[in-house]
């Protein structure tokens, strides 16, 4: 709603051209993470699988072609390694839907964070970086793994130094990774929601049973009306009963036998919101039941 | 209460009237979002930012007139899917490409010249240090080339052997292998000296520093046997282009390094974004040079054994490159 409203933490101001604030929201940590292992995992799979198949069919063009089969295979090779390695986040965001398979499953898309168009250098910049973000804190690790005789606090020191560069987007408000920092983007949420149904469609017809008084349906405000939205929407009998029961007992209403909860939840909720709007189309805006 | 006689809401009528464009228009962003923007018909697209400014404008409508809030949660997203498709990047992969050989690569790497004369400097400072301290003492080559890199090539080898090493005297075979692992190689390591760059130059200055010592000594280790001009031959054919592109992945990493350390009047985050747009166009360009510098080593290299002719290639690269960046242009404003 407006400035009243309890804004998300992860929501963001994000005005367009025109004028409107469309309120996005950032991916956090956790999707980000998430997004990326599901890109390293099908990276990974893609290699593998890509690989059996030169192995395989590298066996056939050696009985074919001689060395030159092989040579030609190993070329394949090193190049669909190295585009893979470098460009798939690139070429994946440079897309429509400027979001890897992994960002897309997890609903995320790259944006630029000045709201103008995602420029193509902007994309190869903040890929670019994650040479410095995957690359070569796991060329860390593995220094380790494979010389062991690294002495210890270097070791500690490069780790620790490679480590911030990892858990950079902790460190700051948007979840910037040094990357986003580069290509001057940021990553964020683009769900996709269905039109659900209005709740006051439901009450049609019923308005001549249930005739609210004016104190009646001014008993509440917006943020009422919201969970009372949220309980119709999820139809769930006891909660129904419940929230009916208190909503009765406040404005005083004396339920007559062929009453349902739903019935009656329906029409106070288009009761409800028909004052309210008609309040907000006088430029007052009732927040809750303590908004006077 | 006449109004709630009538059955309908302000806010339903509102909704019902408008319902259709926003559900067309979602249907079009999904068709858009699926596959590529060919699947739209001509008449599809005129129609996008006309349903999205109405969608938009229904937006602000509804934030500050109506109280259902699924619709609300739903204009929002909807808005946003087709903010992205409106203002997102409609140029094709052709355009692009011409843009950025035309103009945007050249003018990227014009507009890094005094990093590109910094990161030039370390590599040659890299370079005459590792020769005078191998000049004077051998042993010190052993510390500037790792062995898989120097292939035999060390002050322990004859002559004999050093000379056969230039001479490119590999069977035609695996060549185009060698070319690709050294394109993919040399591309890694510009990446990495570009991406080191953030972390205040310093990483990067001393990949730079490092990169020209092997280099010097390298050198000096042949001059030493009296084969430096055609090591001189050996390395410049392919290295004038690879150099060059190394010295401005450098000049690339110490632009992005310099503005995180050194933003001047600007805000920190508007600094690096600015340099990292210059820097992110040098280095696409840095990727595409490295291929050629990776043919013109794992072909030009091994089938040029003429010490002259090498020269001549390496001289017609560096003019190339020379005037290709820095070579002054007409201003191309071109209206359409």
């Amino acid at each position: 709603m407006s400035a009243d409203r309890v804004a998300p933490r992860t929501e963001r101001a994000f005005v367009t051209p025109e004028g409107v604030d469309l309120r996005l929201n950032i991916g956090d940590a956790g999707q980000r993470a998430g997004a990326f292992l599901l890109d390293a995992a099908i990276i990974v799979a893609v290699l593998v699988a890509f690989t059996l198949v030169v192995l395989f069919t590298g066996v056939g063009a050696v009985s074919a072609a001689g060395t030159a089969g092989a040579e030609m295979m190993a070329v394949i090779w090193l190049v669909v390694f190295f585009l893979l390695r470098n460009f798939y986040f690139t070429a994946f965001e440079l897309s429509a839907a400027a979001a890897t398979p992994g960002k897309r499953i997890m609903g995320l898309r790259v944006a630029a964070r000045d709201g103008g168009r995602l420029k193509a250098e902007s994309v190869f910049a903040r890929n670019a970086m994650r040479e410095l973000e995957v690359f070569l804190p796991m060329s860390v690790l593995f220094t380790r793994a494979s010389e062991g005789g690294v002495d210890g606090w270097i070791y500690l020191l490069t780790f620790v130094w490679a480590a911030i560069f990892v858990f950079f987007p902790l460190f700051n408000r948007d979840r910037l990774r040094v990357g986003d920092l580069v290509g001057g983007t940021w990553v964020v949420r683009t769900p996709r929601r269905k039109l659900t149904r209005d709740m006051a469609d439901e009450s049609a017809g019923r308005m001549t049973t249930y005739a609210f008084t004016p104190p009646q349906v001014d008993a509440y405000g917006a943020k009422e009306l919201h969970v009372l939205e949220s309980v119709l929407r999820q139809g769930d009998r006891t909660s129904q009963r419940t929230v009916a029961e208190r909503i009765m007992v406040k404005i005083g209403w004396t339920r007559a036998p062929y009453e349902t909860d739903r019935d009656f939840l329906t029409a106070y909720y288009a009761a409800l919101r028909g004052r309210l709007e008609q309040k907000l189309l006088m430029g007052v805006r009732r927040r809750d039941k303590h908004d006077v | 209460m006449s109004r709630l006689e009538t059955g309908l809401l302000k806010s339903q009528r509102f909704r019902r009237a408008r319902e259709d464009d926003w559900r067309r228009l979602e249907r079009l962003m999904d068709k858009a979002e699926k596959g590529s923007l060919s699947k739209l018909t001509d008449e599809e697209i005129l129609a996008v930012p006309t349903l999205y400014r109405s969608t938009l404008s229904a937006l602000s409508v509804a934030r500050e007139t109506s109280l259902d809030q699924g619709l609300i949660d739903y204009l929002e997203t909807l808005s946003a899917r087709a903010y992205f498709f409106v203002y997102g990047s409609r140029s094709t992969l052709q355009d692009r490409l011409a843009a950025f050989f035309r103009t945007d690569w050249p003018a990227a790497v014009r507009g890094l010249w005094r990093e590109t004369l910094v990161s030039g400097a370390l590599m040659l400072l890299g370079a005459l240090v590792a020769a005078w301290l191998v000049s004077a003492e051998p042993e010190w080559f052993y510390a500037f080339v790792p062995g898989e890199l120097s292939g035999g090539r060390d002050p322990a080898a004859s002559t004999e052997t050093l000379r056969a090493t230039l001479d490119g005297a590999h069977d035609a075979n695996g060549l185009s292998v060698f070319a690709a692992f050294l394109f993919t190689h040399n591309a890694q390591i510009a990446l990495l000296a570009f991406a080191l760059g953030f972390a205040l130059c310093l990483p990067t200055a001393l990949l730079v520093l490092y990169n020209g010592a092997t280099l010097g000594a390298f050198f000096t280790l042949f001059a030493s046997r009296g084969l430096g001009v055609e090591l001189g031959g050996w390395l410049l054919i392919h290295g004038v282009t690879e150099l060059f592109a190394v010295v401005l992945a450098g000049a690339a990493g110490f632009r992005i390094g310099w503005s995180v350390a050194f933003p001047g009047q600007r805000r920190r985050l508007d600094a690096v974004m600015d340099a990292g747009r210059t820097a992110g166009v040098a280095m696409g360009g840095v990727v595409v040079m490295l291929l050629f510098a990776g043919l013109l080593e794992g072909f030009g290299r091994q089938l040029i054994t003429d010490t002259a002719l090498r020269y001549v290639v390496a001289a017609a690269t560096a003019v190339l490159w020379g005037a290709y960046f820095y070579a002054p242009r007409r201003e191309t404003v071109r209206v359409r």
